[in-house]
């Protein structure tokens, strides 16, 4: 087993798409990097089933095989990856300090690519049943819905992308969406409506409780806007893609500015108001949340903290 | 000291992945029983973690005693194998 230094060039917290597209160019320029990561190595990009919008696969791509070929491009310019959590930054006279499951660790430039997580949506049942019917992740979960019926709550990208990947599994599946229209792609609409013997959308329909008996979920209880009549949906599992959370509740007490809703703000050069703190990716304010953009901004945000690492050098000496 | 390891996984899922990355960085050896090949043991799964999700990882001690991770969670994986 490989002993971690403890003193980096930069360290990247968060191995999504940003990260590794950031560690890609500044190993590729021998700047040493080292990632972070608590979840999945690709980030939501892993968790989605397949991925049509990503440019160089005609045919589309898994999300699990496009963030493992990620991984491998970085690893193989020399990244180094550590699963592990990163708990506390600080600035130090040398850099940036930080306290981590592996220890503390000291780096010139930071950069924060933590991403976001699908958003709860408060409604009572949520957190009673989750894992046990209430669920964020249809690859991961959804083969325990093997002939059995779904609700999916939500009307955008994934919500239509992970409905379609469920129908592999479940004999039905509710489709709860609370606007009068999909926010989803015209292309990932037109899958759901190729499944249409599978997938029944309810459009003006909310989401107010799942209930459950004897452990199990048995139904979520909807209101139809249009009528306001509340509505049954007898079900086995519910599967929630209702919006996005920036991961950035490990950030509270560093001074890092954040917005309303908790991304990070950055100046035009993608860093936060902290020297030598850079954000990037789907937990900064700005970002389009979108595979795509958050390799560019991975690509921008490593050029910036070169010419950071240079400046400094140039001062230093 | 670790007796053996068995993960649940499935087939599509990224925390599985990283369970297993985690433990070979680790060196630890475990066995895999994937329910997309092996849905019959779905119950068995279910049963160990309380919960319809995988990976489910179960740590057996040599006194017999197992710890049942559930999810991708170092909090509980890494001294569950340390």
């Amino acid at each position: 087993m490989e002993e971690i230094s403890k003193n980096h060039e930069v360290i990247m917290i968060g191995a999504g798409p940003t990260a590794l597209t950031a560690a890609i160019y500044t190993t590729r320029e021998d700047i040493e990097t080292l990632l972070f990561e608590r979840g999945a190595i690709g980030g939501l990009a892993a968790v989605t089933d397949h991925i049509d919008n990503y440019p160089g696969f005609p045919d589309g791509v898994d999300g699990l095989v496009l963030a493992d070929s990620m991984r491998k491009q970085a690893e193989r310019f020399g990244a180094k990856i550590e699963l592990g959590e990163v708990t506390a930054i600080a600035k130090d006279k040398n850099g940036i300090k930080l306290t981590t499951t592996s220890g503390e660790m000291h780096c010139k430039a930071l950069l924060i690519a933590t991403g976001s997580d699908y958003k709860k949506i408060g409604v009572p049942g949520e957190q009673e049943y989750y894992a046990r019917g209430v669920h964020y992740c249809a690859t991961c979960d959804g083969a325990f819905y093997r002939d059995k019926k779904i609700v999916v709550v939500g009307g955008g990208n994934s919500a239509a992308q992970e409905a379609v990947f469920l129908t592999r599994f479940a004999s039905h599946i509710d489709m709860l969406v609370r606007a009068d229209h999909f926010r989803a792609s015209d292309v990932l609409q037109d899958e759901v409506a190729k499944h249409k013997d599978k997938i029944t959308v309810h459009f003006n329909t909310t989401t107010d409780e799942i209930v459950g008996e004897d452990g199990k979920v048995i139904k979520v209880i909807g209101t139809d806007k249009a009528s306001g009549k509340k509505k049954d949906f007898e079900t086995d599992g519910v599967f929630i893609f209702a919006g996005l959370n920036p991961n950035t509740q490990f950030l509270n007490g560093t001074g890092i500015e954040l917005d309303a809703i908790g991304l990070i703000k950055t100046n035009d050069d993608l860093m936060t108001n902290i020297d030598g703190v850079f954000a990037a990716g789907d937990v900064r304010h700005g970002a389009t949340m979108q595979i795509a953009s958050a390799t560019g901004e991975g690509a921008t945000v490593a050029l910036r903290i070169r010419e950071y690492l240079e400046g400094h050098k140039v001062i230093n000496e | 000291m670790v007796k053996n390891i068995t993960i649940f996984t499935t087939n599509t899922c990224a925390y599985c992945v990283m369970v297993k990355k985690y433990l070979t960085n680790k060196g630890v050896g475990y066995e895999e029983v994937n329910l997309d090949q092996n849905p019959e043991r779905q119950a068995e799964a279910q049963k160990l973690s309380g919960a319809l999700t995988v990976p489910v990882t179960v740590v057996t001690h040599q006194d017999d005693s197992q710890d049942v991770i559930v999810g991708f969670n170092l909090g509980r994986l890494a001294p569950a194998v340390s």
